[in-house]
């Protein structure tokens, strides 16, 4: 562990955003991690894309559950609310919250073990209820925290530091994504900020449920060769499908595309998410298509990344509810406690 | 680009900012460490190496190595590192015993210096231990040259200097105080294997204009009277006095008039405030004096009543300067065509700058002068074109400062050695380097990593009215240990180099991550003008270098930027492989008879 603090200073040219904020103001504490751990750098790229999209801090709140992933929280956005949740209940959380405050903005972080195995119910669940967020799985396809256990993303054949073969079969959190009904899925490597930061940034932006696997390695516990998460191995065979250019909808579009080359999705807030084309006919507005290229390449041994789905007419929660739309510290007493005689009237209404 | 060469020393020294940019390469941050760690002798004796005086330039050093510190470049001030220096020089024990000692036997070469300021002592103080029989031979009374002659004694005590100018002469040099050379020729003739003029400037410039003449008796050459009120001499001034001139030497008359009974003291220049010579710190110290600093102001003529044989000054008039810009775009200071300017005064100090002369030099003896009269001097041998002189400091290449002075008397030394040895003067020796890596535990490091956020401390000062009442009181308090520790801290350790090593790295990112400075970059390679633009943080310093490493496995260049690194080892410590180590850099000059490897 690091036991200085990070130096205040910083590097006098470095940019301030429309806030007049430095990328320096939304870091958090100096990480405890592992040295070379990936969860530091899906940290950093956290820090770079809320700088990038001009976020109040105070507009944000990060929930995680347990694990080396759940307690990257503490390592950015140290002006940001923050809930960290017991094992695997990140998920039910976060919705507790999202319905009590719809004006926050929702930052789910979580790894394999806290998602996959334990809290992979609770997981399932946000999805398909639709909760307004991001989540961000970290994967390292091991428990990191308790030591490097494989993990229920884990593939099947792949080795265990000590040599031991995994047998069971993994389980495949984007697949699992798409099924129930996130509007928003990408895959991505810690290792690859130019691809990750922007995945984030549109994640982020989206309305309804946004997902981001971002394979992570574990620097400690699973970086040997035989490892399918390390970071040798997610080198060799990561295939990018496209990449993305996040377009806020004040920012002028400069990068120049051939016709054909990129597709344009514009999210319900204004902003465009534009996408390179890199393998040639994937379009990520097709759910079915994509599910079906994602097994195949899964099959042929790729590990696929970008930007595989986004629904660009996608609702979130409190539209299926039905809710309010201010959020419940901001209504009067009467309105939140109408009294017994309100109550009195609804309960008539149900006998 | 190529892969860095950390193997020659000039990479690494270039980064210790404060070190590369000394004349005398004074370890900087070593010293400051050991400050910090509150070993003052030990401190002492590192500058004492390099720069001969540190008591003495800890209080009037030109300081190069301020605006030089990358301190200044992450924040807005440098370290203290001048004051620091007195710090080590007021606290230290008594160091006699560490100093070096001339042997009881010579080693049959004799060494004739002319003059002894501080040029002339650093030849010695390198000669003397190695057997060299010195002379030296000074006009003046005492030893130092203009530390003792033109610093006032409110900037730098007196026993200051004899302390100091007493380590030098203590090593059994042939001291001929009050002896002045007057031909060179005569000097030759006599048995010296090899002859170091160190004679300095001595030539204060006049001001031929109207009324210099007739008002003669008021108006004095800055210089001159500065060397007169230091031999007590002269002991008061009018109660108005005029300083003309921009440098250090104005400053330090309208300071010393302060204390010698001038009340109205005012500083007249002809350019800017900005373009004043002074540096500005002398400048906020006369100004926090009550001295006022007038600019764009040309003096015209010197005013004066009475007649033949009894005149006595009035004023000076002055012509209205300003910045125009000619023709060719150039900008020239012109007069503005305003009416001039009339100031009373009872005293003129002319401090209009400073010259060299040589009258005692005859040109014929094989010793070439150039168009200005200056005489041609090797920049790096100091030999003359008379293969037996040498020179160094103000002599050699024209006014400087203390430090420039010790610089060439270190290279001096060195030629004179081998040449009396009959060795190439041309080859000079390599400096001496160590480097070690400075990790003791996983997250532990044998120097301090920890970065202050202090801003810069000030000296503490004397009370302005007391200050003021006399000459002899020194104004400056100096830090005391707690002050000085304070300031330590914000040194950033320039010389615990960043080490990288290509087959170790992983390219996990976590050095990348963790830089509060932006520093690191992993990118394809590519030219270097092209790589500056593509880094984290664009790298626009191009007086600083790129430390780009070989190819790693992703086909990229690891690319770091020396200029802003706060040398923290923040890099080192997030890194799982041990590819960034902190190696502390140590480089010493190879003085004259030292061996160039081992200390
Ligand atoms: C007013 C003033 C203030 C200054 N303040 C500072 C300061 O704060 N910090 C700083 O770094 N520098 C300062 N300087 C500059 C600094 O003093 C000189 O650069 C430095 O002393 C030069 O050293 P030197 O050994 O070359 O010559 P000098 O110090 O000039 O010494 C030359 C010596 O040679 C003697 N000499 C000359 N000719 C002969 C001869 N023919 N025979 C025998 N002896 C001879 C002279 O008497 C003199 O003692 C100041 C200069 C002035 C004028
Ligand atoms: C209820 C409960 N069961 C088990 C644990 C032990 N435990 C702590 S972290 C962890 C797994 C974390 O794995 P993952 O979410 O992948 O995080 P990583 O450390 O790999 O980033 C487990 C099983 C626990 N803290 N709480
Ligand atoms: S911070 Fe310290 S080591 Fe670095 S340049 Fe300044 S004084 Fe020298
Ligand atoms: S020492 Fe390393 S982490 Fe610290 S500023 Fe320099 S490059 Fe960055
Ligand atoms: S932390 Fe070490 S291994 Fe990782 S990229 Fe930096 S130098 Fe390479
Ligand atoms: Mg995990």
């Amino acid at each position: 562990m690091t036991y200085i603090a990070k130096p205040r200073l910083h590097h006098p040219e470095l940019p301030k955003n429309a806030l007049g904020f430095t990328r320096r103001d939304y870091e958090g504490r100096v990480s405890t991690l592992c040295a070379g751990c990936g969860h530091d750098s899906i940290s950093a790229s956290i820090v770079q894309a809320c700088f990038e999209l001009d976020l109040q801090p105070h507009r944000l709140a990060k929930l995680s559950g347990i694990g080396c992933s759940s307690k990257t929280p503490d390592y950015f956005l140290s002006h940001s609310h923050g809930f960290n949740t017991v094992h695997g209940r990140m998920p039910s959380v976060l919705t507790g919250a999202n319905l009590a405050n719809r004006d926050l903005i929702y930052l789910g972080v979580s790894g394999d073990g806290d998602s996959a195995s334990i809290g992979l119910g609770q997981f399932a669940h946000s999805i398909r209820r639709g909760v307004n967020m991001a989540y961000i799985v970290e994967n390292n396809g091991v428990y990191g925290l308790t030591k490097g256990q494989f993990s229920a993303t884990s593939d099947k054949g792949s080795k265990s530091k000590k040599g031991v073969v995994n047998t069971d079969s993994a389980i495949d959190m984007v697949m699992l994504a798409l099924q129930l009904g996130a509007t928003y899925v990408a895959r991505s490597f810690s290792g690859d900020k130019a691809q990750l930061v922007p995945l984030i940034k549109g994640a982020i932006a989206h309305r309804g449920p946004a997902f981001i696997d971002c394979i992570s390695p574990c620097i400690a516990f699973n970086n040997h060769a035989g490892s399918t998460k390390s970071f040798d191995y997610v080198r060799e065979h990561n295939e990018a499908v496209n990449r993305l250019d996040y377009i806020t909808g004040r920012a002028p579009i400069h990068a120049a595309y051939e016709p054909g080359e990129t597709i344009e999705v514009t999210q319900h807030d204004g902003s465009v998410l534009k996408l390179r084309k890199v393998a040639a006919d994937y379009d990520p507005r097709d759910r079915i298509a994509a599910m079906a290229f994602l097994q195949e390449r899964d099959a042929a041994g790729e590990i696929v990344t970008g930007l595989l789905h986004v629904d660009p007419d996608s609702h979130d929660l409190h539209d299926h509810l039905g809710t309010v739309s201010a959020p419940l510290n901001r209504l009067p007493d009467d309105a939140l406690v109408p009294g017994s005689a309100a109550l009195e009237k609804i309960n008539g209404a149900l006998r | 680009m190529e892969p860095t060469n950390t193997e020659a020393p000039e990479y690494f020294h270039k980064v210790v900012d404060c070190q590369w940019a000394c004349p005398a390469h004074t370890p900087v941050p070593e010293y400051i460490r050991l400050i910090a760690a509150g070993r003052y002798s030990d401190a002492y004796m590192v500058n004492w190496k390099s720069n001969v005086f540190p008591g003495i330039l800890g209080r009037t050093c030109d300081r190069p190595c301020e605006p030089a510190c990358r301190r200044g470049r992450v924040e807005e001030e440098p370290v203290a590192i001048c004051r620091l220096k007195r710090v080590a020089a007021d606290n230290k024990d008594d160091i006699t015993a560490r100093l070096p000692k001339a042997p009881e036997r010579k080693n049959g070469f004799r060494v004739a210096c002319v003059g002894a300021g501080p040029a002339s002592l650093a030849v010695a103080r390198d000669l003397a231990p190695l057997g060299y029989h010195v002379t030296v031979f000074d006009g003046d009374p005492k030893g130092g040259g203009m530390i003792r002659t033109q610093i006032p004694r409110f900037r730098l005590p007196e026993e200051v200097i004899d302390e100091e100018v007493g380590y030098i002469t203590g090593l059994g040099l042939d001291m001929k105080y009050g002896q002045r050379i007057e031909s060179l020729k005569a000097l030759l003739a006599e048995p010296y294997d090899a002859i170091f003029v160190g004679s300095g400037a001595p030539r204060g410039r006049d001001l031929d204009v109207p009324g210099r003449e007739e008002a003669r008796a008021n108006i004095h050459i800055g210089i001159d009277w500065l060397s007169n009120v230091s031999f007590g001499h002269i002991e008061k001034i009018g109660k108005r006095v005029i300083v003309l001139g921009g440098g250090n030497t104005a400053m330090d008359c309208c300071r010393t008039s302060r204390r010698l009974g001038g009340e109205d003291v005012k500083v007249i220049v002809r350019s800017g405030y900005d373009e004043m010579k002074a540096s500005p710190w002398e400048k906020e110290d006369a100004q926090h004096e009550g001295i006022p600093i007038l600019n764009f102001l040309a003096p015209k003529a010197f005013t004066y009543e009475g007649t033949n044989g009894s005149t006595r000054l009035t004023g000076v008039v002055f012509q209205k300067m300003g910045w125009t810009t000619d023709d060719k775009g150039k900008r020239r200071l012109l007069p503005t065509g305003e009416p001039d300017q009339h100031f009373e005064c009872d005293d003129v100090l002319v401090a209009i700058g400073q010259e060299n002369a040589f009258p005692w030099i005859e040109r014929d003896v094989g010793l070439e002068f150039d168009e200005w009269d200056m005489p041609k001097v090797d920049p790096v041998t100091l030999q003359s074109t008379n293969p037996k002189v040498f020179f160094g400091g103000d002599a050699a290449f024209g006014p400087k400062n203390i430090i420039w002075a010790v610089a060439h008397g270190h290279d001096a030394a060195i030629s004179i050695d081998r040449f009396c040895r009959g060795q190439d003067v041309g080859l000079r020796p390599p400096p001496n380097v160590l480097q070690s890596s400075q990790k003791m535990g996983i997250h532990e490091w044998s120097y301090d990593n920890d970065i202050s956020n202090d801003e810069r401390h000030r000296v503490p000062l004397l009370e302005k009215d007391k200050a003021l009442s006399s000459i002899k009181f020194e104004v400056e308090l100096g830090f005391d240990k707690g002050l000085g520790y304070a300031e330590t801290q914000r040194c950033l350790n320039c010389d615990v180099q960043t080490v990288f090593s290509t087959p170790a790295c992983i390219e996990c990112d976590a050095c990348v991550d963790i830089c509060p400075m932006d520093c690191i970059t992993f990118t394809a390679n590519g030219e270097e003008s092209d790589l500056r633009t593509r880094l984290k943080a664009p790298a626009e310093n191009e007086t600083q270098d790129l430390y780009v490493s070989g190819t790693l496995p992703t086909g990229r260049v690891m690319v770091k930027d020396e200029d802003v690194c706060l040398h923290c080892g923040l890099c080192a410590e997030r890194c799982p492989t041990g590819a960034w180590d902190m190696q502390k850099f140590l480089l010493d000059m190879t003085h004259a008879g030292e061996k160039a490897c081992g200390r």
